[in-house]
C-alpha cells in the first residue's frame, strides 16, 4: 500500500495526515510546534505513521505546508495552506464554494473552485484580532481553559460590546469589563462576535459563496460556528477533521503526486 | 536568474547598459547636489507628479526631489532611523514615511546616506498629492521659504479625457498657463535672473527626446521575454526619468535605453532566463525589502512587464507628450496638464487603463499593492481591483506592506500570499492545459 502524507506546520500546533491512496485518512497527529520546528514537523509525521499502523518507507510522498513548511525537512515539495485549507475543505465537502480558516495566528478566507483550486483569498494583516490568538489573550485574562471557552460563551445573554482591534488590547479591555461587573459568560458572547464580525469581513471581501466550509483549530469552537454563521447570516460545514483540513489537502497535493508520476499524461499536465 | 549568462547577452555591453548608466548618473546626481550644498546653494524642492524641471533648470535651480531621497533611504535599509527620528518628534506613525523621512533629512542638514542636499529656495508641486502641500508647509516654516502650488484640473469622468480643441481642455490650458506665468515671476523673484525662454526651448527639446524614448521603451516591454522587469529595472529608468527631465543626459540615456531594449528583443533576451508569468504591479514598491519582494515573485518565474508605478511616477514622460517647441510656455502648461492629470488618472481612474494593459503585455496576473503610508495610492485600489475582475477574468493579488516602514512588511506573510497566487496561476494554466477549463 503506497501512502501520501501531508504535515502542516502551524504557528502553535503542527499537524499530520496520512491518507490511502483513494484518499481515506489513515492516521493523524497533532503536537505542539514549540521552538523546534523541524523537531515538531518529525515528531507529527511519526506519531501520525503510528497512528495509522504504517511504515516510513509506504509513504511515497510528503507534502509540507503552514508557516513552517519550508522546515519538513522530510517533505518533497511545499504547497501554501491557503491552497491546502481550500482543497481539503472541499474533499470533505464537495459543494464548498468558500472556506473560511481560523488560526491561532491568522484567519484566511479562500473562495475555491469545485476542484478545490483558489479563486481568490485574503487574511488578516499583521494583527492577530480575529484569530485564535484573541480567543487565547480572552482565555488567559479570564483564566478559563481554551476548550472551555465555547461552552461558556454560549450561556451569554447580554454580550459586551468588544472595540479594541489589537489582540494585546484585547485583554485589557475584557479586563476592564470584568471590573464593571459583567458576567464573564456575556464578556465571552462579546469576544467571539467580536472575531466573527472581523472574520465576517473578510469573507464578504472575497465574496461569500453557498457552501461555506469553516476549518482550523478554532472550527471546534462551538461559539465560534455559532456566532460566525450568525454574522454570515449561513449554516456553516465543520467536519471532524477541521483541525487537520490543512494537513489533509497538502496529503491530497501528494497523493496527486504518487498519481501523476503512474500516469504519463498526468505528469506532462503536472508539469505543463 | 538575472540576464546575466543568458544566451544573446553578448560581449558589446549593451545588455545592462541602462541599469549601469542610471546608476551612474545617479551617483553624479548626487555628486552635484553636495557640492553644491556644501557651497551653500539652495535647490528647487520637486516631486516627482509634475517636477517642471523643465523651466526649473532654466533658473540653474538644481533639483531634489525629496521623494526620491526618502526611498533610497529605505532601499539603504535605513529608513527607520529617520522615521524615528521624526516619530520622536511626535510625527504619527500613520504618516507619509516618505515625509518623516525628509523631516529627519531636515533636521541632519540635508544628509542622506547618498549625499547632501541644499535646502530649499523654493518648492514647486501640484495637487496631484494632497500630501504634497501639507509637506511643502513643513519647509515654509522651517526654511521661511516660498512653495508654488500648481492647481492642476484633473480627469472629470472615468475614460473621458478631453484633449487640444475641446472646450474644456481649453479652459483648462489657460488655467494652467496663468499659474505658469506667474510661477515665472516668482521665480525670478527667488533667483534674481530673468527668465530665458530659448533655455526652456532647449530644455523642453530635451524633456521631448526623454518622453519619445520612455515611450518606447515601454512599448518594447509588450514582447516576449519582456526586456526589463518593471519593477526593478524601471525604478532606475524612473530614477532617470525625473532627476534628469530637461537635460541633455536625460535626453541621452533614454535613446540608449531603447537602442538596449531593442537589441535585448532581437536577441530574445528577457530579464527571466525563463518567463513564465507576465505580471502588472499596481501601487508604490516595497522598499524596505525592495529586491527580496521582486525576488518572491521571480522565484515563481514571474516578471512585472508593467506598473502603474512606471505610470504616474515618470513626470508623464509615458503618455509621449511632446512639446511645441515654437510656444513654449503654452505648450509647457498642455504638457504639464496632460502629464499630471494622467498621473492622477492612474490613481482615480485606473481600471480601463489597466485592462488595456493586460491585453497589450499579455499579463497573467496583476499584483495590488496598498501601502500603509499612502492614502493617495491605496485607498481605492480594493475597489479598484474588484472593478477590474468584472472587466477581465485575469487573476489577481491583494498584497499590503509599506513603502518605507519595515515595520509593517512582514516578508513571510507577503512570501505565503504570493506562493498561494503562484500556486494558482500555475493550477489555472493547468486547467486551460487540459481543457478543463
Amino acid at each position: 500500500m503506497a501512502y501520501a502524507a501531508g504535515v502542516d506546520v502551524g504557528s502553535t500546533q503542527t499537524k499530520a495526515v496520512l491518507i490511502d491512496e483513494q484518499g481515506a485518512i489513515v492516521g493523524r497527529s497533532l503536537v505542539p510546534t514549540g521552538a523546534n520546528v523541524i523537531k515538531a514537523a518529525e515528531t507529527a509525521f511519526a506519531q501520525a505513521l503510528a497512528d495509522g499502523d504504517a511504515r516510513e518507507e509506504e509513504v511515497e510522498y510528503v507534502v509540507g505546508t503552514g508557516y513552517g513548511r519550508y522546515k519538513v525537512t522530510f517533505g518533497n515539495t511545499q504547497v501554501t495552506e491557503i491552497s491546502c485549507h481550500g482543497r481539503g475543505a472541499v474533499h470533505m465537502f464537495p459543494a464548498t464554494r468558500t472556506v473560511v480558516d481560523m488560526g491561532g495566528q491568522d484567519t484566511k478566507a479562500i473562495r475555491v473552485s469545485p476542484r478545490g483550486e483558489i479563486l481568490d483569498f485574503c487574511m488578516n494583516d499583521k494583527c492577530a484580532a480575529g484569530t485564535g490568538r484573541f480567543l487565547g489573550a480572552a482565555s488567559s485574562a479570564l483564566e478559563i481553559p481554551l476548550d472551555e471557552l465555547g461552552g461558556t460563551a454560549l450561556r451569554g445573554e447580554r454580550p459586551v460590546r468588544i472595540s479594541t482591534t489589537c489582540t494585546v488590547f484585547a485583554e485589557s479591555e475584557v479586563l476592564s469589563w470584568l471590573g464593571k461587573g459583567k458576567r464573564v459568560e456575556d464578556i465571552l458572547l462579546g469576544v467571539h462576535q467580536s472575531i466573527a464580525v472581523r472574520s465576517a469581513g473578510l469573507l464578504r471581501r472575497v465574496g461569500v459563496e453557498d457552501e461555506v466550509t469553516f476549518t482550523g483549530g478554532v472550527a471546534r469552537n462551538v461559539a465560534m460556528i455559532n456566532t460566525l454563521e450568525h454574522a454570515l447570516g449561513v449554516r456553516l460545514n465543520v467536519s471532524e477533521e477541521s483541525h487537520y483540513m490543512g494537513a489533509l489537502g497538502a496529503a491530497l497535493f501528494a497523493r496527486d503526486h504518487i498519481l501523476a508520476s503512474r500516469s504519463p499524461a498526468a505528469a506532462r499536465l503536472a508539469a505543463s | 536568474m538575472s540576464a546575466q549568462g543568458v544566451p544573446g547577452v553578448g560581449q558589446d555591453g549593451l545588455v545592462g547598459r541602462g541599469n549601469r548608466d542610471g546608476a551612474r548618473l545617479f551617483r553624479e546626481w548626487f555628486d552635484g547636489l553636495t557640492a553644491h550644498a556644501e557651497a551653500g546653494g539652495g535647490g528647487a524642492y520637486v516631486f516627482v507628479m509634475g517636477s517642471l524641471g523643465e523651466l526649473l533648470r532654466t533658473f540653474d535651480l538644481p533639483l531634489v526631489f525629496p521623494e526620491i531621497n526618502s526611498l533610497q533611504t529605505a532601499v539603504r535599509h535605513q529608513a527607520h532611523d529617520y522615521l524615528n527620528e521624526a516619530e520622536d518628534l511626535g510625527y504619527s506613525p500613520d504618516i507619509c514615511g516618505y515625509v518623516k523621512a525628509d523631516v529627519a533629512t531636515q533636521r541632519r542638514g540635508g544628509l542622506l546616506p547618498m549625499g547632501r542636499i541644499p535646502k530649499p529656495t523654493i518648492a514647486v508641486l501640484t495637487n496631484a498629492c494632497n500630501t504634497y502641500i501639507k509637506w511643502a508647509e513643513i519647509w515654509e516654516r522651517m526654511y521661511h521659504m516660498p512653495s508654488y502650488v500648481l492647481d492642476i484640473p484633473g480627469t472629470r469622468e472615468a475614460g473621458r479625457q478631453t484633449w487640444r480643441g475641446d472646450g474644456a481642455f481649453e479652459k483648462d490650458r489657460s488655467y494652467v498657463t496663468a499659474q505658469l506665468r506667474e510661477l515665472i515671476g516668482v521665480l525670478e523673484g527667488v533667483t534674481g535672473r530673468r527668465f530665458d525662454v530659448d533655455r526652456l526651448r532647449e530644455t523642453m527639446g530635451y524633456a521631448n527626446r526623454m518622453s519619445r524614448g520612455w515611450k518606447r521603451v515601454l512599448e518594447l516591454n509588450r514582447g516576449r521575454p519582456a526586456p526589463f522587469n518593471a519593477l526593478s529595472d524601471g525604478t532606475i529608468y524612473l530614477g532617470v526619468c525625473n532627476g534628469f527631465r530637461g537635460d541633455e543626459r536625460g535626453a541621452r540615456y533614454f535613446e540608449d535605453l531603447v537602442e538596449e531594449m531593442e537589441v535585448k528583443r532581437q536577441r530574445g533576451v528577457g530579464t527571466l532566463g525563463d518567463e513564465r508569468f507576465r505580471l502588472v504591479f499596481v501601487g508604490v514598491p516595497c522598499y524596505p525589502i525592495f529586491r527580496r519582494f521582486n525576488e518572491m515573485f521571480m522565484e515563481h518565474g514571474g516578471t512585472f512587464v508593467h506598473s502603474t508605478y512606471l505610470w504616474f511616477a515618470s513626470g508623464g514622460a509615458n503618455v509621449g507628450w511632446e512639446y511645441d517647441l515654437t510656444n513654449p510656455i503654452e505648450s509647457l502648461a498642455e504638457g504639464l496638464l496632460v502629464g499630471v492629470r494622467d498621473a492622477m488618472d492612474s490613481m482615480f481612474f485606473q481600471t480601463q487603463a489597466l485592462a488595456r494593459m493586460i491585453d497589450d503585455y499579455e499579463v497573467d496576473g496583476v499584483v495590488f499593492h496598498p501601502i500603509k503610508s499612502c492614502r493617495t495610492v491605496s485607498t481605492g485600489l480594493a475597489d479598484n481591483r474588484r472593478a477590474l475582475m468584472t472587466l477581465r477574468d485575469t487573476p489577481s493579488l491583494f498584497i499590503e506592506s509599506d513603502m518605507m516602514d519595515k515595520r509593517v512588511v512582514s516578508e513571510a506573510q507577503l512570501k505565503n500570499r504570493i506562493d498561494a497566487f503562484f500556486e494558482g496561476l500555475r493550477s489555472r494554466r493547468q486547467q486551460i492545459a487540459a481543457g478543463t477549463r
